[in-house]
């Protein structure tokens, strides 16, 4: 990758060490996809906050990182381990909070815009048609790629921390074009958000950066999301098109057959102990529909949903966010489903949820079993 | 033999071949170096000082983090040698410093589980 001298001096250390961090990340992910340079960009949002996740190893590195960077470009970020407002009722550590507030701080000096949301996309407005961004978040990237027509790759969380620095990331893969060496057709009847799922975990398995799907035309916003979580979450596939025609070299189905080896790979109960809604986060879409479904109705167990806290201010000025505390939903802000560690095994031994993302790192970080059923099934089996 | 270097580095050690790809969160734990996801052929096994050789990353941007994480904890492999590139291995590898190549589809194939070999 060619680098212009002032790129080359910060690549040397020459403006100083967190700069050099940065210019060390992208000149190995540049080489990696083989870039020619690196271009600018103009909205990053980056991974890594949530102290479950990157430990105490991430947040020394951030509080280091912290001293002396400074984002260049707006910079969202991912959601954090807690909502603060509830934060006593579930029993976390002194030290758990301590770490997660230095984590918060140390991306506030460095000038996070806080959305503590892995929905950029639903709460900002995005900038003009083939934008370059860098978001780390998976499904943020596959739904900017795919729906929000930006232009990203699947970042990592250090490649998007990178481009938040120095404004800029290596010019290659989805950035410039990538047509889908791969069609999928889809052979289900009557699909459903977790239908959706199933097929997004299938396609994230067998295809490489981009993929087409046939056979699917409008989309809603909970399918897509459902969609481009479970495909951000079993692979390395970045973007999908919907298009009956593609000229795709590899064509594969994904029938009832395919459906069911996914679901019985990640289904592990017949019910659960405790309901979660919201990975991703709930938008207000989501959240205003889920109230209609719920009128008249109350949860017979726990019901936690994740959603952004502008979102949750929203829906509660319009009074949607009151209907669905009475029927027994918590709402919870700046955390989500994905590797909580408000859910765990001392309380639960299994969860019931329609997203596959959640069900995948329940299963495999949180150590529980999944009982995986689509909204509308969860609402007349779960309430009465 | 080899098709990029993408972190360098000179060692020699025994391959951890796995035939899955990695989701380094959710498969790893950050500190033991242990493979956790009971459905990865490597389940059970610890990747310290071993020479981790897998197809590539998937999954979480937030695995460049773990790979980090075992690097700060010493428990990381010595290097690691995939089939194609992926942002977060990468990445993750920059910053720890943990050598990674990328090797030519035939040479990589050779490779067997336990195998002494030396890159770099």
């Amino acid at each position: 990758m060619e680098l212009t001298r002032e790129e080359e001096k910060s690549l040397n250390g020459e403006h100083g060490e967190s700069l050099q961090t940065a210019y060390r990340i992208l000149s190995a992910v540049g080489e990696a996809t083989d870039a020619e340079k690196l271009v600018p960009i103009h909205w990053a949002h980056v991974s890594g906050v949530n102290y479950n996740t990157i430990g105490d190893a991430g947040e020394e590195f951030l509080a280091n990182l912290s001293k002396n960077a400074k984002f260049k470009v707006r910079t969202t970020v991912n959601p954090m381990g807690y909502d603060k407002d509830s934060v006593e009722k579930f029993g976390l550590d002194e030290n758990f909070i301590q770490k997660q507030e230095s984590i918060r701080k140390s991306y506030g000096k460095m000038g996070m815009t806080p959305s503590f949301s892995c929905i950029p996309y639903e709460i900002y407005d995005l900038p003009g048609e083939d934008t370059q961004v860098s978001f780390a978040e998976s499904n943020a990237a596959i739904y900017a790629n795919s729906i929000g027509h930006l232009k990203t790759n699947k970042e990592s969380a250090f490649s998007a921390l990178a481009s938040a620095i120095t404004g800029k990331s290596p010019y290659s893969d989805l950035r410039k074009d990538n047509s889908p060496s791969m069609s999928i057709s889809m052979k289900v009847q009557d699909p459903n958000e977790l239908t959706f799922g199933l097929l997004g975990y299938f396609a994230g398995k067998v295809a490489d950066k981009s993929v087409a799907i046939s056979g699917v035309k409008n989309l809603d916003k909970r399918c897509n999301k459902s969609l481009c979580a479970s495909m951000g979450t079993s692979g390395s596939c970045g973007k999908f098109v919907l298009d009956d025609n593609s000229n795709a070299s590899e064509k594969v189905d994904f029938d009832e057959n395919e459906m069911q080896n996914v679901f019985d790979e990640l289904n592990t109960a017949d019910s659960g102990d405790l309901i979660t809604l919201g990975s991703p986060q709930l938008g207000l879409e989501e959240m205003t529909d889920l109230a209609v479904m719920l009128k008249g109705r109350s949860f017979k167990k726990r019901c936690l949903i994740f959603c952004p806290r502008t979102i949750q201010e929203q829906a509660r000025s319009l009074g949607y966010a009151g209907q669905l505390e009475s029927a027994g939903c918590e709402l919870m802000s700046d955390c989500c489903t994905c590797l909580t560690p408000l859910v765990t095994k001392k309380d639960v031994d299994s969860v019931t949820t329609n997203s596959i993302k959640g069900a995948y790192y329940f299963k495999n970080s949180n150590g529980l079993d999944v009982n995986l059923k689509p909204l509308s099934e969860i609402v007349s089996d779960e309430t009465s | 033999m080899t098709q990029k270097i993408i972190v360098k580095g000179k060692v020699t050690g025994k391959a951890l071949k796995s035939n899955q790809p990695i989701n380094f969160l959710g498969t790893i734990d950050k500190k033991t170096g242990e493979i956790i996801d009971k459905k990865h052929d490597l389940y059970g096994k610890k990747i310290k000082d071993s020479i981790l050789v897998f197809p590539n990353g998937i999954g979480s941007s937030v695995g460049a983090y773990t790979i980090y994480s075992i690097k700060s904890n010493n428990v990381s492999p010595l290097a690691m040698v995939c089939q194609k590139v992926d942002l977060t291995v990468a990445s993750g590898c920059a910053l720890a410093n943990i050598p990674l190549f990328i090797l030519e589809p035939d040479e990589y194939d050779k490779i067997k589980d336990g195998d002494e070999i030396s890159l770099g």
